[in-house]
């Protein structure tokens, strides 16, 4: 924990996203218990736990869909604006420059994958009913605009070839990759994602694995990963955020959390009989 | 022992399927034969059954029926072969038809038909033709909109062809409470269409973050409230007498004087005009960014937020444009009929543009136009036909069947017929009406 001390100062200055104090509950039961975080920009961080250790409920809470009851959520976008991401709306946030993807894929079944992308692009267009209605050269213009930013992401993540199927004909990893496409297309600072790697193949693993490196360096978009394929993890990771039940039990370099004994326990339980303690999460 | 019975039941030739399908075949011509038969009358109840099973027109339908059977089960071979024929056509001219010269070209036709043909027919239905046809299909485009492109359930939709409606009479100075000024109802037209868009707005904005069935219960509330104002509030809407006497359209123009009197034939054509201008924005409409920011909030709107779709405005936009053609409509009725009355703006009605929507094929414009105006048309034929009374017997028959056996309407939407396709294959994001999977998410 050290290393994290000496950089303090550092991280003020460029962090994108501070998540602190945040508790959310639901009735009684706690989802996130004075969790927090920092995501600095530029950084590709992971966010680890057993399952129901409210990894999504943290997505859900940075992107508009739960709303904590106690603690903040900043964002300091690229050009020095400083938010809160709570009390805003979804789409909102996706328009500051948080995009995400889910843990289970949500693509628009029924449409191309080339119009699902071109939804994303065109979010911040400014024409109106009125003027698509009447076919005003500003639309046209702005429609080929959109056109060119879908084509260039669906080449991107490596579906180009698909672009005239329809979502939902799609491979799964085709799907996978399609949604971070759609997410991109919004043109974000900051890309969570939910558990891309879930349900794919060592192929596609392998294929997704220089995906999130190409976003995070010929984008330069900052990455937040939710992720339990731990080999992803710590091939893609600079750093790393360990929730159990709620809390942050750990965090720092892959290989740092690795070895952390409360991370060892919430993955395995506590040995009965002292046992080893080098055993590491899968 | 088991499995030896087993095999023996299965060889008994009555427990063939083939043979068993016999029944089936029997009893769809038994259908037949009770449908096409004379119908009951309010005298004699049983006389349908009576006519059509135990005279002796039921035999040919019987044979025909074991006709069929032989033909599919003996000759299902062939059958099969003609498939493959059958596809090829069918997809060549859905290929032909997504070529735009093929379409503008189609188009124009049906056009000029539906221009030259109700000069050729008689008054009765010319009145048809445009107090019921030409406003049931204005109204069916524009609810198409709301539930077809944004996927609401409106279930008040014919509350703001009334305010469309009332608005005329206002304008126009026919009601107890006098407008500052009276127009043409030609004037009214855009005043009309801006007071529907208002009041749309003003229902879509607290009640927009419903959604599924609680949308559509409150819309219906709200359907109410209008029909009840309009029956109830004497002094101002004169009540269930209705209001009387609202002019006609005209234009006195420089030297261009004219009248739209009583004749139906120039009050289809203006209608006509404003049909083919609506269909033709809503086309455009369809098919730009609104519109797919329209389909991805039917699909999934909590992934259309989260790409950054604004939900709430785009469905506000969505009911305020129904709304609007809704009024559109509302001025066109008013001013050919002349008169209005509340009953005119019952639930019975929404639920009918609805089913004209159904029908048509939701989402499509064109499917939706082209089933309005069938089932229009439709009970108006039978009434020839058919005992009048009975009519609508048949006319919900129709629904019924084309329910069951073609889901996604007469000309369904692309997107539509998928979305069908996905629900009937059990894929996800593909009912149409009901909340979106893990729709409990936002609040």
């Amino acid at each position: 924990m050290t290393v994290a001390a000496e950089k303090q100062p550092a991280v003020d200055r460029d962090v994108c996203i501070e998540v602190s104090n945040v508790t959310l509950r639901f009735g009684g039961v706690t989802s996130l218990a004075d969790a927090g975080l920092s995501l600095r920009r530029g950084e590709v961080l992971a966010v680890i736990g057993p399952n129901g250790a409210g990894k999504t409920s943290l997505f859900n809470c940075l992107t508009g869909v739960y709303r904590p009851q106690e603690g903040n959520v900043l964002y300091r976008s690229r050009g020095g604006r400083e938010v809160s991401l709570l009390d805003r709306k979804p789409h909102q946030i996706c328009r500051l420059g948080v995009a995400r993807t889910f843990q289970n894929i949500r693509l628009f079944a029924a449409l191309t994958a080339f119009e699902n992308v071109k939804i994303g692009a065109e979010i911040r267009q400014r024409t109106g009913p009125i003027g698509a209605m009447l076919g005003m050269p500003w639309v046209r213009r702005a429609e080929r605009v959109s056109d060119e930013h879908a084509h260039d992401l669906l080449a991107f993540v490596g579906v180009q070839h698909r672009s005239n199927i329809i979502a939902s004909a799609l491979a799964y990893g085709e799907q996978r990759r399609l949604e971070i496409a759609r997410a991109l297309a919004t043109d974000p600072e900051v890309l969570l994602l939910d558990e891309p790697a879930a349900g794919t193949n060592p192929a596609e693993k392998r294929d997704l694995e220089s995906l999130i490196n190409r976003i995070n360096k010929e984008l330069g978009v900052t990455v937040l990963l939710i992720e339990h394929d731990m080999r992803l993890v710590m091939s893609v990771a600079m750093n790393v955020v360990v929730l159990n039940f709620g809390r942050v039990i750990a965090s720092g370099t892959p290989a740092e959390v690795q070895g952390d004994p409360a991370v060892v326990e919430a993955y395995l339980g506590t040995p009965a009989d002292g046992g080893d303690g080098d055993a590491a999460p899968r | 022992m088991t499995t030896l019975s087993a095999v023996a039941r299965r060889a008994r030739w009555w427990n063939h399927a083939r043979v068993r399908r016999i029944g089936a075949y029997v009893f769809a011509g038994i259908v037949v034969a009770l449908v096409t038969g004379p119908g009951g009358s309010e005298g004699h109840y049983s006389n349908g059954l009576r006519h059509g099973l135990l005279a002796p027109r039921v035999i040919p339908f019987i044979v025909g029926g074991l006709v069929v059977w032989a033909a599919v089960e003996l000759g299902g071979r062939q059958l099969y072969r003609v498939r493959p024929l059958v596809t090829t056509v069918v997809s060549g001219s859905q290929r032909r038809w997504q070529s735009p010269v093929v379409r503008l070209v189609s188009y124009g036709l049906l056009l000029v038909v539906a221009i030259v043909y109700p000069m050729h027919i008689s008054e009765f239905w010319r009145v048809v033709a445009a107090n019921e046809i030409a406003i049931y299909v204005l109204l069916a485009i524009g609810l198409n909109v709301v539930i077809g492109f944004a996927g609401l359930l409106d279930l008040g939709y014919i509350a703001f062809f009334a305010i469309g409606a009332y608005a005329t009479a206002y304008f126009t100075g026919r009601l107890p409470i006098h407008a500052p000024f009276t127009l043409n109802p030609f004037l009214v037209i855009p005043l009309a269409i801006g007071l529907a868009l208002i009041s749309g707005v003003i229902l879509g904005f607290p009640t927009l973050r419903l959604r599924g069935d609680y949308l559509a219960i409150v819309t219906l509330g709200f359907g109410e409230i209008v029909y009840e104002f309009a029956k109830n509030q004497q002094g101002i809407t004169t009540g269930s007498a209705g209001v009387f006497n609202i002019p006609h359209f005209s234009i006195h123009l420089l030297d261009i004087n004219y009248d739209w009197g009583l004749p139906s034939l120039p009050y289809y054509y203006v209608s006509l005009g404003f049909i083919v201008v609506v269909m033709f924005l809503f086309s455009r409409l369809e098919n730009s960014r609104v519109g797919r920011a329209w389909t991805a909030i039917r699909e999934d709107e909590v992934a259309a937020a989260a790409t950054g779709v604004a939900t709430l405005k785009y469905k506000l936009m969505a009911f305020a444009i129904g709304a609007s053609t809704s009024g559109l409509a509302g001025v066109l009725f008013a001013s050919k009929v002349g008169s209005i009355t509340p009953d005119a703006f019952t639930l019975q009605y929404s639920i009918l543009v609805l089913v004209l929507v159904i029908f048509g094929g939701m989402g499509s414009i064109a499917g939706v136009a082209l089933g309005a105006a069938v089932l229009t048309w439709l009970p108006e034929l039978l009434r020839t036909h058919v005992n009048p009374q009975n009519r609508f017997i048949y006319f919900g028959m129709l629904i019924i069947i084309m329910m069951i056996f073609r889901p996604q309407g007469l000309l369904p939407s692309r997107r539509r017929a998928r979305e069908i396709r996905f629900a009937e294959a059990g894929l996800e994001g593909a009912d149409a009406l009901g909340p979106t999977p893990g729709s409990g998410l936002t609040s």
